[in-house]
């Protein structure tokens, strides 16, 4: 698929206003995160047309959905809803409630067979729909909207109504079809986590309105994004494994050039996804000698800026790539750190995922 | 036995035809109802309501009057089939469904309030239109709404008198009903007949509320 989803909304309601204007790539998934009442559900209302009172323009890989003249009531636009809830209907069972879209559809770009093994439905579809767990029930959702044959799909908080285990249940799936399918996917988030595990692209809402969009690994590294900040800062760092070092359990990985060890086993060339929070990461200017951090990479400062009372976020950049440093105040003083010197970045940790097998 | 049937049979008649003229009309009003946000609702609902609280003379008697060969529509019925609606069969069931309205009106505008927007939304986004997701999710979903308003129009149709009286009167085979035909034989003191029509009434009504109730419990059980 080619093209972008351009989106331009206006919505005004008596306690909130959306006023938003973007282009979203035609692939991949791309994340809409943001505090709760930041504007993420209305914005995918308006893509859906279930706001009847948004006025705006929706262009879909040059096909217009919406403008001045036109609106393409709710049926005719070809998405994917899976809404926070399931809404599964109860008076149908799990096939029944899958094939609703699919009946309705003109196209069949997803089999029913493709849906059904993707999510893992099998052994469910003649059950009732009320005897699913939650899980279970939102992955009956997603296969629903998939068989309807969409241009794109919409998540709004798909796991958030999830308990911790049901949401690692079915995190995997959506990793699955992140791998499998070409749809390209709007995900709306409150959890960094996920943002940073699913998309690709990101958009951050603030109060009605896109205050980023990017690359994922690029808005992270936003330090003047206030709600981006907190426990979770950190960048993403996309790498190559090496060697694994069986005995220790570790496995060395490149990225640009530059080598480092990672925790876990990896196969040679596997395409890795390293996050590295802020808060696991110490600056120093020379070489600390013996220590218990692993991993000390030569880095360059690009940026500094105030984070919170007492400490600041260090942009730095390593090779073609960059993370993010959290400091305090006093140790930058003492250090007298300055964007563009050379420094030493010693990083205390690192979390990696398994690339997903396309979106890049 | 056989003069008890003429307006038994004539009470189940009127009361089937009205239930189902109800449901065909009372099922989009209760849909607008339960949707808009009109600032005409409370109004709607209110004249939706009158019947419950006004005594079924009132009723009686200013449907007599619009219903009747120089009323509104009366007059225009007169024009279009050159018979009167007033003490007849037609002109029965057109006051009955009038009286009964709130009966059918009510409770499928609260079912429609229960099912709220949610599913019907999800409809509509799998390529739904707002007809198709009407009739193959909301109607479905509302079932015992459904059946609470048919048997309570049923019902309360077959049991309407003061109506009947004003507008009907009591002609036999047209408009003689059971209520009247049991006024009736009280009237002329021939307590057999009256006995005979009111036992049959009153386990006819208990048959059906109770095969209503254990439905609606049955239909519950499976929605949860």
């Amino acid at each position: 698929m080619s093209g972008n989803i351009s989106v331009r909304y206006e919505l005004q309601r008596s306690d909130f206003s959306l006023d938003v204007g973007v282009d979203i790539p035609m692939r991949g998934i791309t994340g809409v995160f943001g505090e709760s009442g930041a504007g993420k559900t209305a914005l995918l209302r308006c893509i859906a047309g279930l706001e009847r009172r948004a006025s705006g323009r929706l262009v879909i890989a040059e096909e217009i959905w919406q403008d001045e003249a036109i609106s393409r009531p709710v049926h005719e636009r070809e998405i994917g809803y899976v809404f926070q809830e399931p809404r599964l209907f109860a008076h149908l069972n799990v096939r029944q409630n899958i094939e609703y879209g699919q009946r309705r559809g003109r196209r069949e770009d997803v089999g029913f067979d493709e849906a059904v093994e993707l999510l893992g439905l099998r052994h469910l579809l003649e059950r009732s729909v009320d005897t699913l767990s939650g899980g279970e029930a939102q992955r009956v959702a997603i296969a629903r909207a998939l068989l309807r044959s969409p241009r794109v799909v919409l998540m709004d908080e798909p796991i958030a109504s999830l308990d911790r285990a049901r949401r690692d249940e079915i995190l995997p799936f959506l990793d699955r079809l992140h791998a499998v399918l070409s749809i390209p996917v709007i995900y709306v988030s409150h959890s960094i986590d996920e943002v940073i595990r699913l998309c690709d692209y990101l958009l951050v809402m603030e109060r009605g309105r896109i205050v980023a969009s990017g690359k994922t690994q690029d808005v992270l590294l936003r330090t003047d994004l206030p709600m981006l900040g907190g426990e979770e800062a950190g960048a993403i760092i996309h790498a190559k494994a090496l060697v694994h070092d069986p005995e220790d359990g570790l496995t060395k990985i490149a990225f640009d050039g530059i080598e480092m060890w990672v925790p876990g086993a990896y196969d040679t060339g596997a395409r890795l996804r390293l996050r590295i929070r802020a808060n696991d990461v110490t600056i120093s200017r020379e070489n600390p000698g013996p220590s218990t951090v692993l991993n000390v990479l030569p880095a360059s400062i690009e940026s500094i800026d105030a984070d919170g009372e007492s400490s600041e976020l260090v942009r730095l950049a390593i090779g073609s790539e960059y993370i993010l440093a959290r400091i305090t105040r006093r140790s930058r003083a003492q250090l007298d750190l300055r964007p563009g010197e050379p420094v030493l970045a010693q990083i205390k940790s690192v979390a990696v995922k398994n690339a997903p097998a396309t979106g890049r | 036995m056989v003069p008890t049937l003429g307006p038994l049979l004539l009470s189940l008649q009127l009361a089937a035809l009205t239930t189902l003229v109800l449901v065909v009309l009372g099922t989009p009003l209760a849909w607008w109802l339960s949707r808009t946000h009109s600032r005409l609702k409370p109004a709607i609902q209110a004249v939706v309501a009158l019947p419950i609280v006004l005594p079924p003379t009132v009723m009686g008697f200013y449907l007599l009057i619009v219903l009747g060969p120089y009323g509104a529509i009366g007059r225009w019925w007169v024009e279009v089939t050159g018979e009167a609606l007033t003490f007849s069969f037609t002109g029965l069931v057109i006051a009955s469904c009038f009286y009964s309205l709130p009966f059918a009106v009510q409770p499928l505008q609260s079912a429609f309030d229960a099912l709220g927007t949610q599913e019907v939304e999800a409809a509509r986004t799998l390529g739904a239109s707002e007809l198709d997701a009407f009739f193959t999710i909301a109607v479905p979903l509302s079932v015992p709404g459904f059946l609470t308003a048919m048997v309570l129009s049923f019902a309360h149709t077959l049991g309407e008198f003061g109506v009947v009286l004003m507008v009907g009167g009591n002609i036999p085979g047209e408009t003689r009903v059971v209520s009247i035909a049991i006024y009736d034989h009280v009237e002329s003191l021939d307590y057999a007949s009256a006995h005979q029509m009111s036992i049959i009434l009153v386990v006819f009504a208990f048959v059906v509320l109770l095969a209503m109730f254990l439905a609606n419990r049955r239909l519950e059980r499976r929605s949860r």
